[in-house]
């Protein structure tokens, strides 16, 4: 418990010291929020759906809390090039307890992010439309998180380098959040594009997030929760096994 | 298991070790072993098999074949009392950059489940040994090599560990920085009577410091014994003339994996 603890607390300390990171991470959500929150507002409201922003928000928490996800588990080739994962490993201490930590420390970053981002959102005109449902918003952001990092831990441990990183920029998390429903409503969606977002992860936490933040929702958020519960432990699963393979 | 091997006088206890990669022989049934208190230097070219050796007796990788003890304990088997044994400090630097001095310490110290004070007294011993205890509160990014290197030998002996490995230490430091770091581990060495066991390219190193030198390449062991021996069977002067005899003239390329490249980027950078 101890070891993931410090394995945790080393993943909160780095994050908070890196202000730069902190900050370039935020740059990206702003400007999908001014940017398409304002461009698309007017023909959103015309449509008849409504207030864009606060449509779009929940979205655009859920792409951030993603990158800093993916990011946070891929970090560890990052620690395993430059040795410090050496140390970890021939220390008396379990592989999966190694992961577990690394991965709840990215998660908590990763949700911080979220956090920060809805604070930014309020700035830019989104209002919540329930105060009480707050939590729950949160643990959602928690949840997207951990399944997020656990993915990038999981592919992390079978990369020896950054090479194959641009790959995963464009075929997977892009897609990932193009076809979430972060930016649009998934109702009568083309047959294809219906199927594609039905099957990715994220969707389910855009709509959980929709769900406690504005009161909208399309599958339901007990439906979201159970679907990211079961796939984070999947994930936290495949994602200890590829770690314990890990070659030095 | 064998139970008389615990109580016998061996630190490092290896028998016809041989690990492969796919068809590729990194290690070629050696056999050697270590006896406590000893310092003990492996020399060899690039690619002999040195590094490989020194993962498997700290359980990063696993044998292909072979028997192996530390302190007793097999690495296979007793995956964490080996680990809880010794000691290392790797080729490359393994510190967490991001973190201070003291907190890199403290992070070694709890994964090793050392208690609280028991944890800060060592902590701040070391770091006095290794003279770094006025700068325990800066980030190990603003620290020079000389500087990380005395670090991880103060986290590496944290835990008390009875056998210290050293994988090429003393690499890229400057006589003055190796000069001391040796003089501290001598030291601890006669002080503790902890066995030192250490890879390296620099003969004058081996011949001072070590009391047995094993000359490895294309992962056999070709030689063992002390200086005086090594240099007496191949009719030299000196150790550099026994291994270049042993070795060969040649020039070694070794195969530039991920890792060796983004080990010169990260020189690169950090020049």
């Amino acid at each position: 418990m101890k070891a993931i603890y410090i394995l945790w607390l080393r993943q909160i300390k780095r994050y908070l010291r890196s202000r730069s990171r902190l900050i370039g991470s935020l740059g990206q959500p702003i400007l999908f929020l001014v940017a398409l929150g304002f461009g698309f507002g007017p023909i959103y409201k015309r449509a008849g759906g409504g207030n864009y922003i606060n449509f779009l928000a929940p979205g655009i928490i859920a792409q951030g809390v993603l990158f800093t996800a993916i990011f946070s588990g891929i970090e560890l080739i990052w620690d395993r090039q430059f040795g410090f994962l050496k140390e970890t490993l021939v220390a008396p201490v379990s592989r999966f307890e190694i992961m577990l930590g690394k991965t709840l420390g990215g998660a908590t970053i990763a949700a911080m992010q979220g956090i920060i981002i809805f604070f930014l959102s309020l700035l830019v005109g989104f209002r919540p439309a329930n105060i009480i449902m707050l939590p729950l918003a949160f643990l959602f952001m928690f949840v997207v998180a951990l399944f997020f990092t656990g993915v990038g831990t999981a592919i992390a441990s079978t990369l020896e380098d950054f090479h194959g990183f641009q790959m995963i920029m464009n075929f997977l998390v892009m897609p990932l959040f193009f076809l979430s429903g972060a930016l649009f409503p998934l109702n009568d969606l083309p047959k294809l594009i219906d199927t594609l977002s039905r099957l990715n992860p994220l969707t389910y936490g855009v709509d959980g997030l929709r769900a406690s933040l504005v009161g909208i929702s399309h599958f339901g958020f007990a439906v979201d929760m159970a679907v990211l519960s079961i796939l984070s432990l999947a994930i936290l699963s495949i994602g200890s096994y590829l770690f314990s393979k890990i070659q030095i | 298991m064998l139970p008389e091997d615990k109580e016998n006088n061996l630190a490092i206890e290896v028998k016809s070790l041989t690990k492969k990669f796919n068809d590729f022989t990194a290690v070629n049934n050696i056999s050697f072993s270590v006896d406590k208190a000893e310092i003990f230097a492996f020399l060899g070219p690039n690619g002999a098999g040195k590094s490989t050796t020194i993962k498997i007796l700290t359980t990063l990788l696993k044998p292909t074949e072979g028997k192996i003890r530390i302190n007793g304990f097999d690495p296979v088997k007793e995956q964490d009392r080996v680990r809880k044994s010794f000691g290392i400090v790797f080729q490359d630097p393994s510190l967490d950059d991001e973190l201070t001095a003291y907190e890199n310490m403290d992070f070694h110290g709890v994964l090793y489940n050392l208690d609280g004070d028991l944890r800060k007294k060592r902590i701040e011993e070391l770091l006095k040994i290794v003279e770094l205890w006025d700068k325990k509160d800066l980030l190990v990014k603003t620290f020079s090599g000389g500087m990380k290197r005395r670090l991880e030998i103060a986290r590496g002996l944290l835990h008390h560990p009875k056998v210290f490995f050293l994988d090429e230490p003393t690499l890229g430091l400057d006589p003055q920085t190796r000069n001391q770091m040796w003089s501290y581990i001598v030291d601890l060495n006669k002080k503790e009577g902890i066995t030192v066991f250490f890879t390296t390219h620099y003969m004058g190193e081996a011949e001072k410091i070590a009391r047995r030198i094993a000359i490895i390449d294309h992962g056999t062991i070709i030689k063992l014994g002390t200086a005086e021996e090594l240099k007496k069977s191949t009719g030299t002067n000196s150790l550099e003339e026994a291994f270049l005899q042993l070795t060969g003239h040649k020039i070694r390329e070794e195969h530039s994996s991920p890792l060796d490249k983004m080990r010169q980027r990260r020189r690169m950078f950090h020049r």
